[in-house]
């Protein structure tokens, strides 16, 4: 079996949103919605404060609750455990906007346009028009890993099959793989680092670790 | 400062969706109600109607709603675990067999539509319950809040139906089961709200706190005084009564409306540990806005 999850170290991670940007360039989503981001966390007091950069988006649960809520199965589960939406099925209802207690669905229903004075040459290129009116949320790059694995490369290791957030990332924050295969990136990283997942107490079981501290 | 950590309120179900609880709930509370005063003899003809048109009028206002309309029917395809699905798959016969029980003023078809529309209605609160991202939604006590005022509301709007139709002899006994159910429904209120202690975002309790004296005060002290001073001075009693159903129907549709649009902040982010930079430790986690 195979799981696909992501890792983001948080002692890596310096918050430069150079994921979210390389996101937003490689699917072209629209103003107001970021499959990909990264949160600027505060906490403590002083004289002790501490800061975290936190990358949040789709966490590709294994108990997935959008799925669960959605009325039109647009929603499905991969073997591989991608979480992924039917834009062609969908009718934009967004329950499971409110049933995702991550906040990584967006539903937007105007054309991609940043600025007022008319759309620029790249949102006319890519307009995405299947988007609109219906859920959408981070997808993993699922079309890079098929592409990958239709031509024998390797998720999370070679870049044509890996998600452009974790090609993009500066400091190698990012990782993604095979939780299943234990000789992967990302079960080694797990193995030797202690690590997280955000509301796990929700039994979600999500796809994304957040390694905090060296074993 | 913190950026972007803090639940905030979601904007994905507005006001178009909250009424599709507060007329949907009201509609089969009250269609379960005229079945069971069709069996005691009353007439289920204008209830019923108007039970269909608020559960019709709720379902159309949450399909404007739709991001893609003409896919409507697509709501039917996941039975297996979607309450929206069951919601959509009970709303059809309701409305179907409500309106030929209307216009037979059948009762054997009504307990049929009495059976949907508790269906309906719980369809209503378990859809409210799976939205597992918004904390004040999901608290399981929420199911019987639901069903509970939407009961309520059905019995006040029976008594409204009732006044208006001059039919005195069923104010007393509906006015009674009102009176119950406003107990009921104010202490699956308490327990709700009990229950969220700790469990949602601060900001949604504080709404939910502001909430609480209008509903409690207009929506069950003011009503349950009046249905007993009406009780004492009959010559009085259809203005009495008219005011105590409109109080606890407004109220049941004032915190319904909170609870949906007002309260449903989702759950923000939160990490458990922060981590070790440079030759450091790491440290404590933090739920900014819990």
């Amino acid at each position: 079996m195979t799981r696909y999850v992501m890792v983001a170290d948080l002692e890596r991670c310096v918050g430069c949103q150079t994921c979210t940007a390389a996101c937003k360039h490689t699917n072209a989503t629209a103003p107001g919605v970021q499959w990909r981001k990264v949160l600027d966390m505060e906490v403590g007091t002083y004289p002790d404060v501490r800061r975290a950069f936190v990358p949040v988006g789709c966490m590709h649960c294994a108990d997935p609750p959008c799925m669960h809520v959605c009325p039109s199965n647009a929603t499905k589960q991969r073997a591989d455990g991608l979480v992924t939406i039917d834009y062609d099925l969908c009718i934009g209802c967004t329950y499971c906007a409110v049933a995702c207690p991550y906040q990584a669905r967006y539903m937007i229903e105007k054309p991609n346009q940043a600025y007022t004075k008319g759309r620029m040459r790249h949102e006319l290129q890519r307009e995405e028009s299947e988007r609109r009116g219906v859920a959408q949320k981070c997808t993993f790059c699922v079309d890079r890993i098929d592409y990958g694995l239709a031509n024998g490369l390797t998720p999370g290791i070679d870049p044509a099959a890996t998600p452009a957030c974790v090609n993009a990332c500066i400091a190698s924050a990012l990782q993604f793989g095979d939780i299943e295969d234990p000789q992967s990136n990302v079960s080694q990283l797990l193995a030797s680092h202690k690590h997280f997942r955000m509301h796990e107490e929700l039994g979600t079981e999500p796809g994304f670790y957040y390694l905090w501290e060296d074993q | 400062m913190s950026v972007g950590g803090k639940p905030w309120l979601q904007t994905h179900w507005d006001w178009h969706v909250a009424l599709n609880f507060l007329t949907g709930g009201s509609g089969s509370g009250l269609l379960l109600v005229a079945v069971l005063g069709a069996l005691a003899g009353q007439s289920l003809a204008a209830p019923t109607w108007v039970g269909l048109l608020l559960v019709a009028g709720g379902l159309a206002q949450v399909s404007l709603h739709l991001g893609r309309p003409l896919r409507g029917l697509n709501v039917l395809l996941n039975p297996h675990t979607s309450w929206m699905t069951r919601e959509a798959i009970v709303a059809g016969p309701l409305l179907a067999l409500a309106g030929l029980a209307a216009l037979l003023d059948s009762t054997v078809i009504g307990l049929l539509v009495g059976l949907l529309a508790a269906a309906f209605l719980y369809c209503q609160a378990r859809i409210l319950k799976e939205a597992r991202g918004i904390p004040a939604w999901r608290e399981p006590r929420i199911v019987p809040l639901v069903i509970t005022t939407g009961l309520a509301e059905g019995l006040a709007l029976y008594l409204l139906i009732a006044v208006a139709a001059g039919r005195n002899e069923a104010l007393l006994p509906v006015g009674v089961a009102l009176l119950a159910a406003l107990v009921v429904r104010f202490t699956a209120w308490r327990r709700y709200r009990q229950a969220l202690q700790g469990h949602a975002p601060l900001a949604a309790l504080a709404v939910l706190d502001r909430a609480e004296g209008p509903f409690a005060g207009a929506g069950h002290v003011a009503p349950v005084l009046l249905l007993l001073v009406a009780v004492w001075v009959p010559s009085a009693q259809g203005p009495l009564v008219t005011m105590a159903a409109l109080a606890a129907l407004l109220a049941g549709w004032g915190v319904k409306f909170a609870i949906v649009t007002r309260a449903s902040y989702n759950q923000g982010f939160a990490i458990t540990h922060t981590p070790a930079r440079g030759a450091g430790t790491g440290g404590i986690g933090d739920q900014p806005g819990w």
